[in-house]
């Protein structure tokens, strides 16, 4: 009986293990808190904007008063909204409470990584370029890799930071008091009840900036942003925190501002940074022409490099002349005897990787099917800057400086990889094999050195209290790319120099912004 | 282990020998029992190797992996608690590596393998006998192995549970087994901070879906051999599949089919001593009505073992 009592204690066990056991994940933010600000910012409308002039350049029609009848006629749709409210309504305010701009960026980070997959090779052999006039059509438009991220990312930060120095700027005006503080019988459901005046509703200047935006950056994904767009604004009155007309005004606001970022956008020679056959070519002659090894694509078929005009793009925080200031000398010839020992540096790291080294590697590889190395940031800086409980405006401008940075450190690395034109190491030894997908542009200098540069320098000053941590961090970023053997040690060092500089220009704008 | 008592007489010799049909090396998901009291040990290497792969559903091959490889050299160990009940171990070293492109191979100890395995019903059916099996697995990794490195990485890094019946007709030398597993696994940590599989994940925590792996084999089993056909089947409760050219993921939906064959030969000149091989290759499921594959290689696999049996009885 014994024999037989073994084994069905054995299973009935399993039966109860796998039964009880939830394997439910839950992302880190899922819980975050409603918004709770200790300062509203109210001087912000006096915020030195980006792209917009003034904060007034685009007119918001004074609210209908307190007392009039279409204001009612809102306050009734408010009321009807809290009585029916469905657990997916609630749980929508939820998500939204903790803030529009944290969600914002979340969302962005997941559109990032759905479209960041380079392309496969046609019939004939050749990889064809993604088409935004055709979205939907194989190969799916856009390709997010790090330079079209970082710039997107950039754009909508920046959109929803200029459309809410708008908002501030006409919530301050008009002064109207949130719907809950007019009338009783309106609740505050699930969010912190505030004393920032609520028109134009600044939940509203998120959703239409970003949806607006991404009508140019992410063709093929409209109807979700959308959806996600009035989600949001949904929930912003359904909470009691805006009536639809403070709503209707704040979408309409957001995306006038967001249309000023997609002129902006279609002029800043994003759309040609791909080059052509002959362009690809240069770059070799020219590497040849001075007696080094040309990079080449080490795919097989190859392919060709990486957006290798992306320097010619607009930057955001300086003028592109000063793109080349930031050069840094010529990387060890490749001839020399330092090069050889460079690669043997490599090849050391890569021969038997300790498995923390390997944790290092995947912990920051931010290739293929991920936010990139910008998103990384973002989801390190947005997660901090929930903790400060900052206004939605303030949040807005922290992020948009750190994207604008990221977006600079892009083109600014795109200039240099392309100027020197360097080998990767396993191009000159084939027998570095890397612990990450090897990146097809050249090697000198690091871009994930240049974005955590950048990123670090920029978010020690935004967060002080964390400067040793984000530039550890940002230390270990450049150095994961020589323990996973896709770059030299140089690369990582001078990427992050030059990146500490990028992110100098963002502190700069930070210190000017009249946002301290 | 200082009670093994080998040749210890004549007597225990002709005893395992009349036993080696029971005796030969087995595994959680087949119908061979061990007496009491006796251990089988031994090694097992495999090679296994794809070159297409299904993307989702889309067979694809891929120039920049060329040759997939995973090779492996396992231990084995079985014992007889009784004749009914079995424990069965394993612990497998396991390397990769890939023919073209430039990804590192991986290689580490893969995970333990531990399996009670018992023979609830024996009995006579017409002119055969019909046995029913149960079998209660768990299986853990033995190191810190890097699993969100696919498809170099050694394992998929969950710790599973399993339960398993087994049905087995033997009538003369030919004999018929069927078996059906459900693999429940634990959710894994990787070192990333968030993943994509149909929605970005702000987690390291990644869920892993439950398997069901079957097999069907069907040949002759005489005293001191074993030929047999194998179908194996492997499915993925859930998961999602791999996107147009990116990387696989542990908790992709892996669905497989493969066929192979099997022989375990006793050497009847040293009687304690077993040989195995096998060889099996995955076809797409759906080419015998089964679920189409997804989200794993067409793999060929070799395996050649050899096993010691020791009778630990007094």
């Amino acid at each position: 009986m014994k024999k037989i009592l073994i084994p069905i204690t054995g299973l009935s066990l399993m039966v109860i293990l796998s039964v009880g056991c939830n394997k439910n994940i839950s992302n880190r933010t899922d819980n975050t808190a409603a918004l709770s600000t200790d300062n509203n910012d109210l001087g912000a409308g006096s915020w030195k904007p980006v792209f917009l002039s003034r904060a007034d350049s685009f007119p918001v029609a004074a609210p209908d008063a307190i007392n009039s009848t279409s204001y009612k006629a809102d306050l009734n749709e408010i009321k009807a909204l809290q009585q029916n409210l469905t657990k997916d309504e609630e749980s929508k305010i939820k998500y939204w409470a903790a803030g529009g701009v944290l969600r914002w960026n979340e969302i962005m980070r997941d559109l990032m990584a759905k479209y960041n997959l380079p392309t496969v090779t046609n019939a004939a052999g050749n990889y064809p370029a993604p088409d935004a006039n055709n979205p939907f059509a194989y190969p799916l438009f856009p390709f997010t890799n790090p330079p079209y991220a970082g710039r997107a990312y950039a754009y909508v930060s920046g959109a929803q930071y200029d459309a809410l120095i708008a908002c501030w700027y006409y919530k301050t005006k008009y002064n109207q008091a949130a719907p809950y503080k007019n009338d009783s019988s309106v609740d505050a459901k699930f969010i912190n009840k505030t004393d920032l005046p609520s028109y134009p509703s600044e939940a509203a200047v998120l959703a239409g900036a970003a949806a607006e935006m991404m009508k140019l950056l992410f063709p093929g994904e409209i109807a979700n942003i959308q959806q996600k767009a009035t989600e949001q604004e949904q929930a912003a009155i359904a909470s009691g925190a805006a009536t639809r007309a403070a709503v209707v005004a704040g979408d309409a606001l957001g995306r006038k501002v967001a249309q000023l970022y997609i002129t902006r956008a279609r002029g800043d020679h994003a759309g040609t940074a791909g080059g052509n056959p002959t362009i690809w070519t240069n770059f070799e002659t020219i590497a040849m022409g001075l007696g080094e090894t040309p990079w080449v694509s080490l795919e097989v078929p190859r392919r060709p490099p990486m957006l290798p005009l992306f320097s010619k793009v607009l930057p955001c925080l300086f003028d592109s002349a000063t793109i080349p200031t930031f050069r840094p000398g010529p990387p060890p010839s490749t001839n020399s005897e330092e090069f050889k020992k460079d690669a043997d540096e490599v090849y050391n790291f890569i021969k038997n990787p300790s498995r923390e080294n390997i944790g290092i590697v995947q912990y920051w590889a931010d290739g293929v099917g991920t936010y990139t190395p910008p998103g990384h940031w973002d989801a390190i800086a947005a997660e901090d800057f929930v903790k400060k409980n900052w206004s939605e405006v303030r949040m807005a401008r922290n992020m948009a400086l750190l994207n604008m940075a990221e977006m600079d450190a892009a083109i600014v690395c795109w200039d240099i990889k392309y100027f020197y034109f360097n080998p990767r190491p396993t191009q000159v030894n084939s027998s570095i094999k890397t612990l990450t997908g090897i990146p097809n542009f050249p090697s000198y200098v690091s871009g994930h050195s240049m974005f955590s540069g950048a990123a670090s320098t920029l978010l020690s000053y935004l967060v002080p209290e964390n400067a040793a941590k984000y530039q550890a961090m940002a230390k270990e970023a450049g150095m994961s790319r020589l323990m996973g053997g896709i770059h030299y040690r140089v690369d990582c060092e001078v990427g992050l120099q030059v990146g500490n500089k990028v992110g100098e220009y963002a502190v700069q704008r930070a210190q000017a912004d009249g946002g301290n | 282990m200082k009670h093994i008592k080998i040749f210890k007489s004549l007597t225990a010799v002709v005893a395992l020998a009349l036993m080696s049909s029971q005796a030969i090396a087995q595994m959680p998901d087949d119908a061979i029992m061990l007496g009491k009291k006796q251990l089988c040990t031994g090694f097992t290497f495999m090679h296994s190797q794809w070159d297409h792969y299904w993307e989702g559903t889309l067979k694809r091959e891929n120039l920049n992996m060329g040759t997939v490889s995973t090779q492996s050299i396992m231990f084995m160990g079985v014992y007889g608690i009784s004749d009914k009940l079995n424990v069965l171990t394993s612990v497998p070293y396991v390397w990769t590596h890939a023919s073209a492109g430039t990804l590192h191979g991986m290689k580490g100890f893969q995970d333990l393998m531990l399996d009670l395995k018992w023979e609830a019903i024996s009995k006579k059916l017409g002119k055969g006998k019909l046995s029913l099996f149960a079998v209660g697995g768990f299986n853990t990794p033995l190191s810190n192995y890097e699993a969100d490195f696919q498809p170099m990485s050694i394992g998929m890094g969950s710790t599973n549970l399993s339960g398993r019946i087994t049905a087995d007709f033997q009538t003369g030398i030919f004999f018929a087994t069927i078996s059906g597993a459900y693999v429940w696994r634990s959710n894994i940590k990787i070192d990333r901070t968030s993943y994509y599989t149909t929605e970005l994940h702000n987690t390291n925590e990644v869920e892993m879906p439950d398997v069901i792996n079957s097999n069907l084999n069907i040949g002759i089993r005489k005293k001191n051999l074993i030929a047999e056909a194998v179908l194996m089947n492997m499915k993925t409760l859930s998961g999602f599949d791999i996107r147009r050219n990116d990387m696989p993921f542990a908790s992709n939906q892996m669905n497989s089919t493969s066929i192979g064959a099997h022989v375990k030969y006793f050497i009847p000149w040293v009687t304690n001593l077993e040989l195995i091989g096998g060889y099996d290759y995955v076809i797409d499921g759906k080419d015998i009505g089964l679920a189409k594959n997804r989200n794993v290689g067409k793999s060929q696999t070799f395996n050649i073992g050899v096993y010691y049996i020791f009778s630990l009885k007094k």
